[in-house]
C-alpha cells in the first residue's frame, strides 16, 4: 500500500496514504481535538477544530480533510513536517473555539451534557479564560421536535451535522437535515416530524455538545453520580455490548461500549431506553395463589407449595418452558432439575421454531462482522431493521460500501437499503432451492452469498421445511466453504436470526424436548387438555400463558406479565441488570452480563432460586456457587469457557447440511413475513417500560404528537 | 441574513402543480442529468416552481420531492439555503434593490427610501393589493448603470428619486415601463453623450503614409 513518510511533532513516521491526516497524527499518540469529524462518518471538515500546523503551508490546515497522499515533501526532499501543539496550531484551535463560543450559550449548569461534553472539555484546553470581546447578545435557536427519545436545545448546537450525517449513512433515513446558512443554519427534521430510526438514541452519544440529549434521561443524574457497569443488551439476539449506569439501587441509563465485532458503536433504542421498564411491573417477592388469589408470600411458603404439587404429579405431567430473557445459568439449573425429576417436556422454543441438533443450524454462522464481506444477501421471512436493528446498520453498511445484491422472501418493512422483492410465498424459496429462480443464480456466482432465514419464518407449521430449504439453498449455492476469508475459517452464509436472547444458549444446552417430549404447543395443548398438570415458566411470557387449562403453573421472572398473572406460585427473580449471566448472541458469541444493581426487595438471582428449591424438592443441585455452576455449563458446551468469541466453524465439514429441518409439504396459504408487529414491546421489560410505550404509541401505531414536550 | 422558515400554513395553497409549458422545461431539466442523479435538478425545479407562483410553498417543496426521488428535507435545505428562493408570497413584481457600493454611492438610498414609502417599510412584504414588494439584495452585476433593481428577469437601471415614484406607479397599475437604463441613454454609454473618440476625422480614411 503506497505510504509516505511524515515528520509529527518530531517523530518521523511512514503514514498510508489512505490515512487522513488526523488518523496519522493519532498513530503518533498526538490527540486532536475535534467536533464534526467522527470515525465512522463521512467528513464534513466544517468545525475546523483538528487545525495543525504544516510547516511551510501558509494556514493551518484542517487535518480532518487532509489525506497524507496529498501531503507532499519539502522542496529539500525532506518529509514533511506536521506540527499538532506548536503555537501556530494551538492559536488557530483558540480561534475556532472562541468563534464557536460566541453563540454557545452558558448553560452547562442546567444541561444534561454537563460533565461529558466535548465542548467542555476542548474549551478546558482551547478556551480563552477572562477573554471576550464579543458583547452582542447571543444567538437564540428555536428547539425542534424529534420524537419521544431525543430531546433538543438547539442553541447549544454548534451545527458539527453529525447527526444529520447518521441518520443519512448509517440509520439510512433522510430525516435530519440542516435548514439555512451561516449563522441561521439549524438542525431540523421535516416539518416537527419525529426522527423515525430504531437506532435514534445514538445521535445523542454522537452530539459533542448538549443540543441533543436524551429525553427520558433528562435532568436525571450527572455522569459523576453514576456507577457503571460493562454488560450485554438483552432486548434482541444480537449481544450489543452495553454499559449499564446506575445511581444507588436504580439503573439511570444504558449506553453502548465499543465492541467491533459485534454492535460498532451503536445500539438500538430498545436497549438504550427499555431501562426504566426495570423499575415498573417488578416481581420483588414470592406469591402463592390461596383460593382464587395470588397472596404474598415467604420463600419458605411458595416452595412449599411447589413442592406439595411436584410430589404428588408424575415426571410426564410435568412440563418447562424457558423465556427469552434467560442467561444460561438458570437454564442450565432448571434443566438440571427437571432432569432429575425425570420431566421431558422442556422447550425453550417459545414462538414454536422448529430448531436444535446441529449447533450450525440455528446460528448466524457468517458472524455480524462477516456480513461486510458478503456480496449477496438472500433474506427469508426475517425483518432485520426490527429484529436486530444494530446488525441491519451493518448490512446497510455493507451495501453502501458496493458491491452485495440484496434480495428478500417474504420482506415488507423498509429495511433502509433497497431489498429486491422476490414476493412473499414460500414456492419462491422452493424455486431458489431447486435453481430454477433467477436470484438462485445471483447467489451461485455470487463469491460470499449469505442467506439470513428469520426467526418467524422456521417458527410457522412448515419452518422445518424452510430451514431445510434454506439448507439446500445454503448448500447448493456455494456458501459454505472454504470460499471465504481464512480469518473465519471458511465462508459460512447460512445464517438463523434470532430474537430472544436465551434462545442459541438454550439450544446450546439442549432445553429442547427429550425423548417423547412435548414442545411449547404441546406442552400448551397438553395443559388445556389436562394432560399436564405442572408447569415451571422460566421468564416464559410470549407463549399463550393464558390459556394452560387447570394446570399448577409457577412463574419465575423479573416482572408481572403475562405469565405471571396466570401462575400458582411466583417466584421473583432477577433482571438483566441484577444477574450475573451468560448470554449467547446469535452468532454462538458467549457474552456475560454483570450485575449492576441488586434485584429489588426480596427477588433473588434466578439459578440461585432454582439451587434452593432444588433442595426443598430433595434434588439438590450439584452447585453451591456461580463458578461451579459455570463450570457445569462448560462441561456440556465448551465453548462456554471463551467469552467473547465465536467458536470459528470449518465450513460443511462438520454439518451435513442435507439433514438440517425436515422434509415436508410447505404451507402455500400463508405468506412469509415477520411476524413482529411492534418493535418496541417485544419482552416483558419494554412493555413494562413508559418511554417503549410512547415510542409504540409513534412509531408504530402512528398517533404522531406533534411538537409536544 | 435571517431566518429563513416556510411560510405559515395558514398561507399555503393546498395543492402545487407545474403547467403546461413549465412541466416541458421540468422534463428537459430533469434529461440534462444521468439516471439516479436526477436530484440535481432540485435548483433548477425550485426555479421554475419559483417563476410560476413567485414563491416557494411547502405543496410545491413535496412535488419537487416526490419527482426527483428525494426526501422531503434535502428539497427544503436546498430552499431554505437559497436565499433567491422567495419562501413566502411577494408582489406581482418584486423589486429587488440593489445596495451594494457602487449602487450606494450612487445614492441608492433614496430608492430605498422611495420603496418603503411607496410599497411598504417591511421587505418582502407585499401590499395589499398584491402588486408589489420590495427587497434589498447584494450587487446585480450592473454597476455601470447604477442604481438599479430587477423585477423577475428585467433591470432597471440609472434611476433616481423620482424616477423610481414613476416605476412603482407604474407596476401598481400592472403597466410596467420599458425596462432597461431610465435617463435617455443605450445601454451603459457615457451619460450625456459620448465625449471620447468624437473627432469626425479619426473616422475618414488618410492616405496612408510612405
Amino acid at each position: 500500500m503506497p505510504s509516505r513518510k511524515l515528520i509529527i511533532d518530531g517523530k518521523e513516521i511512514e503514514a498510508d496514504d489512505n490515512l487522513t491526516l488526523l488518523q496519522a497524527c493519532e498513530q503518533t499518540g498526538a490527540e486532536i481535538p475535534r467536533f464534526c469529524y467522527h470515525e465512522r462518518l463521512s467528513v464534513a471538515g466544517n468545525c475546523r477544530m483538528c487545525l495543525v500546523e504544516w510547516v511551510g503551508a501558509p494556514k493551518p490546515q484542517a487535518s480532518c480533510a487532509l489525506q497524507v497522499r496529498d501531503i507532499f515533501p519539502n522542496r529539500d526532499g525532506t518529509p514533511a513536517r506536521i506540527n499538532t501543539d506548536s503555537p501556530i496550531a494551538r492559536k488557530a484551535r483558540e480561534g475556532v473555539m472562541e468563534f464557536l463560543l460566541i453563540n454557545h450559550p452558558l448553560d452547562c449548569p442546567i444541561c444534561d451534557q454537563g460533565g461529558e461534553c466535548d465542548l467542555q472539555d476542548q474549551a478546558m484546553g482551547y478556551g480563552r479564560a477572562a477573554f471576550n470581546r464579543f458583547h452582542e447578545n447571543k444567538r437564540a435557536v428555536e428547539d425542534k421536535y424529534m420524537g419521544p427519545l431525543v430531546k433538543t436545545v438547539m442553541t447549544r448546537c454548534i451545527q458539527c451535522t453529525r447527526c444529520v450525517r447518521f441518520a443519512t449513512e448509517v440509520a439510512g433515513v433522510n430525516d435530519l437535515g440542516a435548514t439555512g446558512r451561516g449563522e441561521d443554519m439549524e438542525i431540523t427534521t421535516y416539518l416537527e416530524k419525529a426522527f423515525a430510526s430504531e437506532l435514534s438514541g445514538n445521535v445523542v452519544d454522537l452530539c459533542p455538545v448538549g443540543a441533543l440529549t436524551s429525553k427520558p434521561y433528562a435532568f436525571n443524574a450527572r455522569p459523576w453520580e453514576l456507577r457503571k457497569t460493562d454488560s450485554i443488551d438483552v432486548m434482541d439476539a444480537q449481544g450489543c455490548a452495553i454499559r449499564v449506569d446506575t445511581r444507588g439501587p436504580q439503573v439511570m441509563r444504558v449506553l453502548p461500549r465499543l465492541n467491533e465485532a459485534v454492535n460498532e458503536e451503536w445500539i438500538s433504542d430498545k436497549a438504550r431506553h427499555a431501562c426504566d421498564g426495570l423499575v415498573r411491573q417488578r416481581l420483588d417477592r414470592p406469591y402463592v395463589r390461596r383460593s382464587g388469589k395470588l397472596q404474598p408470600a415467604t420463600w419458605a411458603e411458595a416452595f412449599a407449595a411447589i413442592a406439595a404439587k411436584v410430589s404428588s404429579t408424575t415426571p410426564d405431567k410435568m412440563a418447562a418452558i424457558a423465556g427469552d430473557l434467560a442467561a444460561a445459568e438458570e437454564i442450565k439449573a432448571l434443566k438440571d432439575l427437571m432432569g432429575s425429576l425425570g420431566v421431558k417436556n422442556l422447550d425453550c422454543r417459545q414462538d414454536g421454531a422448529q430448531l436444535g441438533g446441529e449447533r450450525q443450524s440455528y446460528l448466524f454462522n457468517t458472524t455480524i462482522a462477516g456480513v461486510e464481506a458478503a456480496d449477496a444477501i438472500l433474506l427469508v421471512g426475517a425483518n432485520p431493521r426490527w429484529e436486530a436493528p444494530v446488525l441491519n446498520a451493518r448490512i446497510r453498511k455493507t451495501w453502501s460500501n458496493g458491491n452485495v445484491q440484496i434480495a428478500g422472501i417474504g420482506v415488507t418493512h423498509d429495511q433502509t437499503y433497497p431489498v429486491k422483492n422476490l414476493g412473499a410465498s414460500v414456492e419462491v424459496l422452493d424455486q431458489m432451492a431447486n435453481g430454477s429462480h433467477a436470484f438462485a443464480k445471483v447467489l451461485h456466482d455470487a463469491k460470499r452469498p449469505m442467506v439470513i432465514v428469520g426467526a418467524d419464518a422456521v417458527a410457522r407449521k412448515d419452518g422445518a421445511t424452510i430451514l431445510r430449504l434454506a439448507a439446500k439453498i445454503a448448500a447448493d449455492t456455494g456458501m459454505i466453504g472454504p470460499a471465504g476469508t481464512a480469518a473465519e475459517g471458511g465462508w459460512n452464509g447460512f445464517n438463523v436470526l434470532h430474537t430472544a436472547a436465551s434462545r442459541v444458549a438454550a439450544l446450546d444446552l439442549g432445553f429442547v424436548p427429550g425423548e417423547g417430549g412435548r414442545d411449547v404447543a404441546g406442552i400448551i395443548g397438553g395443559a388445556q387438555k389436562g394432560e399436564i398438570d405442572f408447569i415451571y415458566l422460566l421468564g416464559a411470557d410470549e407463549c399463550d400463558v393464558a390459556h394452560l387449562g387447570s394446570a399448577f403453573v409457577v412463574y419465575q421472572g423479573s416482572h408481572g406479565d403475562a405469565g405471571a398473572h396466570n401462575a400458582n406460585v411466583i417466584l421473583p427473580g432477577a433482571a438483566y441488570t441484577e444477574k450475573e449471566g451468560l448470554y449467547a448472541n446469535f452468532e454462538g458469541r458467549v457474552q456475560p452480563a454483570h450485575r449492576a444493581v441488586f434485584p429489588p426487595g426480596e427477588a433473588k438471582e434466578d439459578w440461585a432460586i432454582l439451587r434452593a428449591l432444588s433442595d426443598v424438592l430433595g434434588k439438590r443441585l450439584p452447585y453451591d456457587n456461580l463458578d461451579a455452576l459455570r463450570a457445569a455449563i462448560v462441561a456440556d458446551a465448551p465453548q462456554y469457557a471463551d467469552h467473547h468469541e465465536v467458536v470459528p466453524h470449518a465450513g460443511a465439514t462438520q454439518t451435513n447440511w442435507a439433514n438440517v429441518g425436515a422434509s415436508g409439504p410447505l404451507d402455500t396459504a400463508h405468506p412469509l413475513a415477520s411476524t413482529m408487529t411492534d418493535y418496541y414491546l417485544t419482552n416483558p421489560i419494554a412493555r413494562a417500560s413508559v418511554t417503549m410505550a410512547e415510542c409504540s404509541r409513534v412509531f408504530v401505531t402512528g398517533q404522531s404528537k406533534m411538537a409536544a414536550e | 441574513m435571517s431566518l429563513r422558515r416556510l411560510a405559515p400554513p395558514e398561507i399555503q395553497p393546498a395543492s402545487f402543480a407545474f403547467n403546461d409549458a413549465n412541466e416541458k422545461r421540468v422534463v428537459r431539466e430533469i434529461s440534462k442529468y444521468p439516471p439516479g442523479r436526477q436530484a440535481s435538478a432540485v435548483i433548477s425545479l425550485l426555479w421554475i416552481g419559483q417563476e410560476q407562483e413567485g414563491w416557494v410553498s411547502h405543496p410545491m417543496i413535496e412535488v419537487v420531492g416526490k419527482r426527483l426521488d428525494m426526501a422531503f428535507i434535502r428539497v427544503l435545505e436546498v430552499a431554505t439555503f437559497y436565499t433567491m428562493f422567495n419562501l413566502h408570497p411577494v408582489g406581482k413584481y418584486h423589486l429587488q434593490v440593489c445596495t451594494t457600493p457602487p449602487c450606494l454611492l450612487r445614492n441608492s438610498d433614496e430608492i430605498v427610501k422611495v420603496c418603503e414609502k411607496h410599497i411598504g417599510k417591511a421587505q418582502m412584504t407585499p401590499t395589499a393589493d398584491g402588486m408589489l414588494s420590495w427587497t434589498e439584495v447584494e450587487c446585480l452585476g450592473a454597476c455601470t448603470n447604477a442604481p438599479v433593481f430587477q423585477v423577475g428577469s428585467d433591470f432597471y437601471e440609472d434611476l433616481d428619486g423620482p424616477i423610481m415614484e414613476k416605476l412603482i406607479e407604474a407596476f401598481r397599475k400592472g403597466q410596467p415601463m420599458k425596462p432597461g437604463p431610465q435617463q435617455g441613454r443605450t445601454g451603459s454609454e457615457p451619460a450625456g453623450g459620448p465625449n471620447t473618440l468624437i473627432d469626425p476625422s479619426l473616422y475618414t480614411k488618410k492616405p496612408e503614409t510612405a
